[in-house]
Parts: structure tokens; C-alpha cells; sequence
């Protein structure tokens, strides 16, 4: 094939075009063989194209398809560009895409809008694949907004239901906010180095054409962008709105792929961060604390979803906080693992949902172990993945990611210590899961348990795959393979020895989640309710996630509103603007109406009239005469 | 062949004359086949356009009135080119748009679009001042009479602001011409209104100063810049659509066109000396009109008020003295015509099904009108700027080349830079308005003052279409057009950069 990378982009792209322009005239089979065979397919070009990387000498492949914009000399062109950090991308997003694509077969099974979900998922893969394609920062952005777009149409795909469009549209404009920040950290690279292309960035980084305060402002700035797209603090709001769409989506796009595009974005431009100690602290921080806040939020939520999509939030931050201590490979690898797990478990979400006919939340569960057992293993290996049981996938990545948070240069003991407390939490919260859904006694309504069934095997047979992936995506060692592209920091004089004593502690930390929540939530006596009635006003406070979302309301958009309706439509606008020209306009008026007076039909008046002009002139005159 | 393209409505309008009074459909079929020839001349013309020179192209130039040194004299350079289009292009939607909604007084309507369209077309081919100006002028009776006419029920109030702000705007601008031409002739012993001549002009920065106020005041109400804003979304809403799609789409570019070709290089040294202020209202202009439509119940009020906020942009990139800017700026001039245009089609649409442009009367017309939906959705994505459409072209490169601009000037003026970072927070505002209007029109429950709704018909299907698949081709490919453009802009940008102090940035 001689554009591998231009085909992999397209063919979910045409999949759109058929599905979206045919659609609902082809029947519910060849959209299913359009839909899922289009990106399975992308998924063997993206195999191909990785294994002619491999083969080459090392350098990325690089596809110039056409110049976007001519100015002179310069100019922004539209190229794809593989390297071994989009190849991960690109196997993780096609891959793990094509396995979502084929569960929703079964999930979206009967829908209305079949043809255009996957018309929708496809066009999303499109963007997605652009967004880890391009070699510049332009075509990145254009796959990111078109991400989002995506998103937006899934989230409020059932439209009729104003608070899942109100959801879609929250989504959207949140990541606008951060995609200011974006324009301008781009803004601010192009002014600086004349190119937006990210391997001459990284060059250009390299070679010391960039100075040290414009790398922080660059990299502060693109940030803000990543904090909206990965849902990291203070832009988090959106994520867990954001499972109003089909639990597929949740999956696909909401936790295994789109939302890692910031911590794709920061790796990508490494070269940036590398100089820039004060933009990756700002990383750090911002990463730690949002794993820590989400991982609290998640602990008392009761939607089913609502805590996958906190966790999501959270494990986003650990991402975040590798980035942060400049272990970016590291930040990728738990990218990876994450991909594998959370879409096992938000798949295992879906799979429950459908069983119990649209149910979500975990108080009316229980007791589902037995009766949907493929369901109940495959998650159950995903959760003790993420909470970090060894030899499960997320043991391997969060325990990386806590040994540079501690032992790298750019760590420290703070980092440390809260991303430990976090992935206590993350074990218990995941756990808690675990026994309220599967575990406990059954809570479900008669009916709906008498209609409690194992999914189809197109649902079950991907939750299997995922799970044998959760399972062993450990072993993949992603930051070395990544070694040469995105160098491992060092490690602090005399922290070395501190690696094993450190993987036990984190597997404690892992087994004190687990029994922790088997305690709270396990047995019949429940200690849970009485722990969160001693601590009722911090329940409150978590349970409403700290009011975020009250805040920005009251702070910023009603205030917003106010300003715009009362200051500037109703006092500049008509008061002021319209008042001054009604003012001339009645101004005029009411002069004519006196003129008017003047022209009387008396000769006499006129003569009079006519004399005070003449001398008022010739005395006007007089001084030049 | 130009001459064509310009005076082909004209005779059209002509034409409608004899064609009886009573047969509508006849000239509503001429009109169209007017339009339709006027646009394939112009895209032949595109076609032909040399991209290598900023000289004047198919140019024409007779005597008029000689003693005055008054020409007829027209030419397409990089500045027009794009515009000509989009009015060539624009102007077959418009009349087949107004199919069913003009149904009494047709002809006098379709003349009045026709005159309205020469005259359009006039005023940006104008090579010579005078020309331009009688152009101008032109422009505002026919627009007075669509209002006025075919206009909603408080049309009078609307016609009295638009006329009495333009021309407040035209008097200040006619002073200035007349002045011009007297120091033309007083300075060489011939007359001449050649804008060309003109940009070397050698007034003092006082008569600069005093003779850019007039022209930008007259240019500013027309754009509009806030605070001479107010009139636009009255005369919006009370025109027909045809109306509004025209003012949107290439009447406001007017003013627009009017800075870059005369009002900035005709006095670079004062140019220089506004840039602050035409900045800043660029700006206050992007973000005002954002915060106004973001409150507005009318739905034709949240587009006109999204006009203000993109054609800040045309103005952000223009003062920018950026190539990238300046060049953002003219697709943004071409981007907005196609997207406020297809917009103001689309609320024409459902309220000629349901008379009404209240927000608060729909919801759910996904469901109701899917077609409708679709087309509304591409549209509000274009206006919210989201990549491979035009709105981002434009937006983006205006934008970049402000930023660009400012970076470079930042050991000496902040203030371009902060000006430029402050517009981009009209990038999450464009999108709040947007996608509210979009939101509450398509989603949530289905309903609509009357039901059942018919769909689209073929004739409203194949206008979105075309107005798509224009905004389509410049946000994924707009490398042909700024290439056409480009040897244009740079002449601009070296006239004003030329008035900057030595040491200035390039």
C-alpha cells in the first residue's frame, strides 16, 4: 500500500459518508458491515503501516497530502506522520475502536438511530485518527475540535431528552475554554518558531531555538487545552455529564480514547515540556489533584456510570501527574492500559445496563454475579486490574507512574503521597462497585430481575478480549518501546533501591481498597450507611461533587448573562445608542416643527429675518474684509 | 467580459420591465437565469484570474465626466476577487430563496434585487473614487425599498435607522471625497479620483486624520463595528430574507472592503495612528456581539448580533497589518457572507412554515425536519468556526495573523498582543450563542406553532447545498484562493506598513 497512513484516516471517514448519507436505506446489515468493517479494516492498515515502521531505519513515515495555506514562503500543510508514539495511538484508538464498534452491533441492536450511530462513531474515529495522524499542531487541532464534535452528537444522541442535549452542549462548550488555550499556545509556537509541525517543534526545542519562558507559556497554554479535552481540573465538569450517550460511547469515546488526547498532545510536544520545569510542574499538581478530587467523588456515587466516569477523571490525573514528573512514556503506557480496562469495564456497565433493561443505578442492583457471569468475570478482572492487583495491566502502569512521582527528579514526596492515598481510593471505590452490583444481595425490583439476561455474544465475546487485554496489557512494555522518542527521567540520587519496597506498598494499597470496601459494603451489616451518616456533611459535599458545577453556574454564566441582557442589551444598546439616535432623531424633529413657526406668510417677519442674517454675516466677515 | 458580470442585472432589470405584470413565475425565471449567468461569467473570470500580480485584471477604463478626471473604471484585482464571487454566487440563492416567500409586487421585488445587485457589484469593482461613491449611494435606495416594501411590521422604524445611520455616514464620506478631489486638483492642475493615485496621496496627518474619520465612520456604520451597531439587527429582522441575506451576506463587507481598499491605504499615516482604537473596537466588536446573541429570544436578532461578532474578526485581521491577517480577513468577509447568509435562508425557512422567529415557539425539529436539522447543524458549526469550514479559515487565520502581529511588535506595544489573546475568548462564545440557538431550535421535545411541517423542498434543498458546499470547499482547501489573493494583500500590507517608523516590525 503506498499511503498507508492516508488510508487508515479515510476509510472510517467513508463509512461516515455512506452510513450518514444512505443510512437507514441500506438496512440494519450493511450498515453493520459498513460501520465495524471499515475500522476493523483500519485496524489492519494501522498493523501494516506500524510493522513498515519497524521494518525502516527508525525514521517516522510521513504522508504530505496537500498545503491547506500558502503565505509566501510559509505555509500550513496537511500531513499524516508515524512514529512510535502514534503508532501506540493509532493501534490503541483502531483497535480498541473496532472491538466498541462491534459490541454496539448488539447494544444499539433495534434503535431508530442505528444508521446514524455509526455514522456518528465512525466520523469520530476519522477526527480521532487525524488527531494522533497529523504532524502538525493545525491538523492535530482539527481532528481534536472534530473529536469533539463528535462527541457532542453522541452525548445528546437521543435528543429528544433536553438534559442529554443540554449534556452534548455543556461538553462542547467547556472544551472550548480550553480550546482558547490551545489556539493560543499554538498562536504562541507559530510566532516563536514560524511552524506549527510538531517533529520541527521538538526539533526546534532541541536545538535551543526555544526560549525557556516561551516553552512554559507554550506549554501552560496548550495545557489549558489538554485540561478540557482530558477533563483534568478545573474543566472536568463535562465528563461525567457526558454519559448521557449510548454506554459504547462512554467507552470508547469518554474513556479510552478521545479524552486521552491531552495526555497524547503534552507527549507529543515533549519536546516542549522537557524545557519547561514550571509548565510541568503546573502538570503535576493539576494532575495529582484531580486524580485525588474524582477518586472522593467516585466513592459516593450511585449511578453506575457516574463513577466510571469519575474514575475516568481520575485516572486521566495519574496520567496527568506522569506527565507532570516528566515520565511522559510512562504516562502513554497507562494511556494503554487504561484503554483496555475502563472500556472492559464501561462495556461491563453497558452489559448490566442491558440486562436490567436501562437501569444505572447501583442501589437497585445486587445479586448479578450468578446470573450474568461472563459479565460479572470479565469485570471483575478489569477492576482489579485498575485497582492495581498485580499482574493485571493497571498494577504494572500506576505503580510506574507512583515510583517517578517519588523517585524522579522532578518528583516528590507530596506528588507521592497523595497519588498513593489515591490509588487506596481507587481500589475502593472500584470495589465498592464491584460488591454493590455483583456481590451484595439482590436489591433489584421483581420485574426487572425476572428479566435479568446475559448479553448477547458479540457484547460478551469483546468483553472477553478486553478482559484477557486487562489481564495482560501489563507485559506490553510501552515506555520502552517509547524509550527513544520520550527519554525516562532520572532517578534521584539514592531513590534507586526504593523501586521493590514501593511495588509491595502500592499492592498493599490495592488489597486495603479491597478489603476496605468488602468491609463497608460486603456484608449484611453495612457499615457503609452508618460511616457516611457520621460523616453526612462531607457525604453532601461529595455526593454533589463539591458543587462545582453550582459554582460555575452562580460565578460565571449567570453573571455573564446578567451583564449581556441588562448592562449591554438593555442600557448601552437601547438606552444609550438607540436613545442617542432617537434624541437626534426627535431633535430634528422638534427644530423643524419650530422652523416651521418661522415661515409664517408675513412679508414683514421675512424682511426682518433677512436684515439680522445680513448683519450677522457682514459682521461674521468683517475681520477679513 | 467584466463589464458583463457588472451590468448584467441591470439589464435584467430592464428586462423585468416589459415582462407582464401578473407573470410571476416568468420573472422569477428571468431573474434567476440572470443571476445564474452573472455567477458562471464571474467564476469564469475566478478561473482566469492571474494570481501572480496585484495589477489590475479585465480592467476598463473610459472617460465620464472628463472634467471633473471622473473614469468609468472597473478591474478585479485580489482585494474584489473573492467578493464579486460571493455576490455572483450569493445572488441565485437569493432569488430562488424568495420563490415562495415574495408574492406580492414580485417584479418590482426582483428589479429592486437586481439594481441592488448591480450596484453591489459596482462598488467593489470601482477603480475611480467618484464611481465608487455613486455605487455606494446606489446601494441604499433599492435596500431601502426591500425593506421598506416586503419588510415585518415595524419596517418603518427599521428603514428610518438604516437610512438615517448610513447616511449620516454617506454625508461625512461625500464631504471627504469632495475634499480629496479639490487637493488632487489644486496639487497637480488635473483632476482625478484615481484610487490608485490616491494611496500616495501626501496629505498632511492632520488632513489624513480628519479625512480617515470620515471615510472609517462611514465604513464602520456599514460593517458594524459597536457602538454604530444598532441598526443592523432591527433592519434584520424586519427585512425579508432575501433582505437579510443580502445586507449579511455582502452589503456589511462593504464596509469592510471599504477599510481595505480605501479607507487604510489611502492614509497609511493616520491608518497607523487608529489602529489602536479600530482595533480595540474590533475586538469589544467580536466579543459585544457574542454576549448580544447570546441573550436575544429572536432568532434572526442571535444571527444579526453574530454578524457584528464575526465580520470583528474581518477587522481584527485587516488592522493586524499581518499577510495572514489581512488574508483571514477577506476569507472571513467571503465565510460570513456564505454562513449568515445560509443562516438568515434557514430562518426564513421555518418562518414561512410557521411565522414565527421566536425561540421559545420550537424544539425538537430534528425530529420534525430532519433535513432542516442537518443543514442547521453544518451551518451553526461553520458560524462556530469548527475546522474544515470556512468559519475557521477564516476565523483562525485572522486570528493567527493578529496574534502573529502582535508578538512581533511586543518589545514596543503590548497592546496588539493582549487585543489579539482577548479576541480568542470569542471562540467559547461563538460557540455558547451557537449552539443555544441550535440546542433549543433542533433538540428536546418536538413542537412548532404549526404542525405538520413540510420538509424541505427541492429548490430549499439545492440552495443549502450549494451554500454547504462553498463553505466546505474553502475550509478544506483554501489554498487556491489565498494564492489568488495573496500579491493583492502584500501590495496593502507594504503601502501600510510603509508609514510605520523605520525600526518598526516588517
Amino acid at each position: 500500500m503506498t499511503l498507508p497512513l492516508t488510508t487508515i484516516v479515510l476509510l472510517p471517514l467513508l463509512g461516515f459518508l455512506v452510513n450518514g448519507l444512505l443510512g437507514p436505506r441500506l438496512g440494519t446489515r450493511l450498515v453493520t458491515v459498513v460501520g465495524c468493517g471499515l475500522p476493523v479494516l483500519a485496524f489492519l492498515v494501522a498493523v501494516g503501516a506500524v510493522m513498515q515502521l519497524e521494518a525502516g531505519d527508525g525514521a517516522a513515515l510521513v504522508e504530505t497530502l496537500f498545503t491547506w495555506a500558502p503565505f509566501g514562503e510559509r505555509s500550513l500543510d496537511v500531513a499524516l506522520y508515524l512514529d512510535r508514539l502514534s503508532a501506540v495511538m493509532v493501534l490503541v484508538v483502531t483497535g480498541v475502536g473496532s472491538l466498541i464498534h462491534i459490541y454496539s452491533v448488539g447494544y444499539m441492536k433495534g434503535d431508530e438511530g442505528y444508521a446514524r450511530y455509526f455514522a456518528y462513531l465512525n466520523l469520530f474515529l476519522f477526527f480521532m485518527l487525524l488527531l494522533v495522524l497529523g504532524r502538525s499542531l493545525l491538523v492535530l487541532f482539527v481532528g481534536w475540535e472534530g473529536v469533539g464534535l463528535a462527541s457532542y452528537l453522541l452525548i445528546g444522541f437521543w435528543f429528544d431528552d433536553p438534559a442529554k442535549a443540554a449534556a452534548g452542549k455543556k461538553a462542547f462548550i467547556t472544551n472550548r475554554v480550553g480550546d482558547a488555550g490551545f489556539l493560543l499556545g499554538m498562536f504562541v509556537l507559530y510566532a516563536a518558531l514560524g511552524t506549527l509541525e510538531m517533529d520541527a517543534v521538538n526539533a526546534a526545542a532541541a536545538d535551543g531555538l526555544l526560549p525557556a519562558a516561551t516553552a512554559t507559556l507554550v506549554g501552560v497554554l496548550l495545557f489549558v487545552g489538554a485540561t478540557g479535552k482530558s477533563a483534568q481540573i478545573p474543566l472536568h465538569v463535562w465528563l461525567p455529564d457526558a454519559m448521557a450517550g449510548p454506554t459504547p460511547v462512554s467507552a470508547l469515546i469518554h474513556a479510552a480514547t478521545m479524552v486521552t488526547a491531552g495526555v497524547y498532545l503534552v507527549a507529543r510536544l515533549a519536546g516542549v515540556y522537557q524545557l519547561s520545569p514550571e509548565a510541568s510542574l503546573v502538570l503535576a499538581v493539576v494532575g495529582v489533584a484531580t486524580a485525588f478530587f474524582a477518586a472522593t467523588v467516585a466513592l459516593v456515587q450511585t449511578d453506575i456510570k457516574k463513577v466510571l466516569a469519575y474514575s475516568t477523571v481520575s485516572q486521566l490525573g495519574f496520567m496527568v501527574l506522569a506527565l507532570g514528573v516528566g515520565a511522559h512514556g510512562v504516562a502513554v503506557f497507562h494511556l494503554v492500559t487504561h484503554a483496555f480496562f475502563k472500556a472492559c469495564l464501561f462495556l461491563g456497565a453497558g452489559s448490566v445496563i442491558h440486562a436490567l433493561g436501562g437501569e444505572q443505578d447501583l442501589r437497585r442492583m445486587g445479586g448479578l454475579a450468578r446470573r450474568i457471569p461472563i459479565t460479572f468475570v470479565t469485570f471483575a478482572v478489569a477492576t482489579a486490574a485498575i485497582a492495581g492487583l498485580p499482574p493485571l495491566a493497571g498494577f504494572f502502569s500506576k505503580d510506574e507512574i507512583l515510583w517517578f512521582a517519588l523517585a524522579g527528579e522532578q518528583g516528590g514526596l507530596l506528588l507521592f503521597l497523595v497519588g498513593a492515598v489515591t490509588a487506596f481510593l481507587t481500589s475502593l471505590y472500584m470495589f465498592r462497585l464491584l460488591w454493590l452490583a455483583f456481590l451484595t444481595p439482590s436489591r433489584m425490583a421483581p420485574e426487572v430481575a425476572a428479566h435479568v439476561h446475559e448479553s448477547p455474544r458479540s457484547m460478551t465475546g469483546v468483553l472477553v478480549v478486553l478482559a484477557l487485554l486487562s489481564a495482560l496489557g501489563g507485559f506490553i512494555a510501552v515506555p520502552h518501546y517509547l524509550e527513544g522518542l520520550l527519554p525516562l527521567p532520572a532517578v534521584a540520587p539514592g531513590r534507586a533501591a526504593w523501586h521493590l519496597p514501593l511495588a509491595l506498598f502500592a499492592v498493599a494499597l490495592a488489597l486495603g481498597g479491597l478489603a476496605a470496601a468488602r468491609h463497608l459494603f460486603g456484608g449484611e451489616a453495612r457499615p457503609a450507611a452508618a460511616l457516611a451518616a457520621r460523616l453526612a456533611t462531607l457525604h453532601r459535599v461529595l455526593t454533589n461533587k463539591y458543587y462545582v458545577d453550582e459554582l460555575y453556574e452562580g460565578f460565571i454564566h449567570r453573571p455573564l448573562v446578567w451583564v449581556a441582557d441588562r448592562v449591554l442589551l438593555r442600557v448601552v444598546d437601547r438606552l444609550l445608542m438607540d436613545g442617542l439616535l432617537h434624541g437626534v432623531a426627535s431633535l430634528a424633529r422638534g427644530s423643524a416643527r419650530a422652523l416651521v413657526r418661522v415661515q409664517n406668510g408675513q412679508l414683514q417677519r421675512y424682511g426682518w429675518l433677512v436684515l439680522v442674517g445680513l448683519g450677522a454675516g457682514l459682521l461674521w466677515t468683517w475681520p477679513h474684509v | 467580459m467584466l463589464n458583463w458580470v457588472l451590468f448584467l442585472p441591470l439589464l435584467g432589470a430592464l428586462g423585468l420591465t416589459v415582462v407582464p405584470a401578473h407573470r410571476n413565475d416568468l420573472t422569477r425565471g428571468l431573474t434567476l437565469a440572470v443571476m445564474g449567468v452573472q455567477f458562471v461569467l464571474a467564476a469564469w473570470l475566478y478561473g482566469q484570474f492571474q494570481a501572480a500580480t496585484g495589477a489590475l485584471q479585465f480592467e476598463t477604463r473610459i472617460p465620464w465626466i472628463p472634467q471633473w478626471g471622473v473614469y468609468y473604471h472597473v478591474g478585479l484585482d485580489g482585494l474584489n476577487l473573492l467578493l464579486v464571487l460571493l455576490t455572483a454566487f450569493l445572488g441565485p440563492l437569493v432569488v430562488a430563496g424568495a420563490f415562495s416567500a415574495i408574492t406580492t409586487g414580485v417584479r418590482l421585488f426582483y428589479a429592486m434585487v437586481l439594481v441592488l445587485q448591480f450596484a453591489m457589484v459596482g462598488t467593489f469593482l470601482a477603480q475611480d473614487l467618484f464611481l465608487f461613491y455613486v455605487f455606494w449611494e446606489a446601494m441604499l435606495i433599492p435596500m431601502f425599498l426591500i425593506i421598506g416594501i416586503w419588510g415585518g411590521e415595524r419596517r418603518l422604524y427599521a428603514t428610518f435607522k438604516f437610512v438615517l445611520y448610513t447616511a449620516f455616514g454617506s454625508i461625512l464620506m461625500l464631504a471627504a471625497v469632495i475634499y480629496i478631489a479639490y487637493t488632487v486638483y489644486t496639487a497637480t492642475g488635473v483632476p482625478s479620483f484615481a484610487i490608485a493615485d490616491l494611496y500616495r496621496g501626501g496629505w498632511s496627518l492632520e488632513v489624513q486624520s480628519l479625512l480617515l474619520a470620515a471615510f472609517a465612520l462611514s465604513f464602520a456604520v456599514k460593517v458594524p463595528m459597536v457602538p454604530l451597531h444598532t441598526w443592523l439587527p432591527d433592519a434584520h429582522v424586519e427585512a425579508p430574507t432575501a433582505g437579510s441575506v443580502i445586507l449579511a451576506g455582502v452589503l456589511l463587507k462593504m464596509g469592510t472592503y471599504g477599510f481595505l481598499k480605501l479607507g487604510l491605504p489611502m492614509f497609511p499615516e493616520a491608518a497607523l495612528l487608529f489602529r489602536p482604537v479600530l482595533m480595540t473596537l474590533a475586538v469589544v466588536s467580536i466579543i459585544y456581539g457574542a454576549l448580544l446573541a447570546l441573550v436575544q429570544e429572536d432568532i434572526k436578532k442571535i444571527v444579526a448580533y453574530s454578524s457584528i461578532s464575526h465580520l470583528g474578526y474581518v477587522m481584527l485581521g485587516l488592522v493586524s497589518y499581518d499577510l495572514m491577517g489581512i488574508q483571514g480577513g477577506i476569507i472571513q468577509m467571503v465565510s460570513h457572507g456564505l454562513i449568515s447568509g445560509g443562516l438568515f435562508l434557514m430562518v426564513g425557512m421555518i418562518y414561512e412554515r410557521c411565522h414565527s422567529r421566536d425561540l421559545a415557539h420550537y424544539g425538537g425539529l430534528a425530529r420534525l425536519l430532519p433535513g432542516y436539522a442537518v443543514f442547521f447543524m453544518l451551518l451553526t458549526l461553520a458560524s462556530v468556526g469548527l475546522p474544515s469550514t470556512s468559519g475557521f479559515t477564516g476565523e483562525f487565520l485572522a486570528l493567527l495573523g493578529a496574534f502573529n502581529a502582535g508578538w512581533a511588535e511586543l518589545p514596543h506595544a503590548t497592546w496588539p498582543l493582549a487585543l489579539a489573546a482577548t479576541a480568542v475568548l470569542g471562540v467559547v462564545l461563538g460557540a455558547l450563542y451557537m449552539l443555544r440557538l441550535a440546542g433549543r431550535l433542533l433538540f428536546g421535545p418536538a413542537r412548532a406553532p404549526h404542525l405538520p411541517l413540510a420538509g424541505l423542498s427541492r429548490r430549499e434543498g439545492a440552495i443549502l447545498t450549494a451554500l454547504v458546499a462553498a463553505i466546505f470547499l474553502i475550509g478544506l482547501a483554501p489554498g487556491p484562493m489565498l494564492e489568488k489573493t495573496e500579491a493583492s494583500a502584500l501590495e496593502i500590507q507594504s503601502i501600510l506598513n510603509a508609514a510605520r517608523p523605520a525600526g518598526g516590525t516588517p
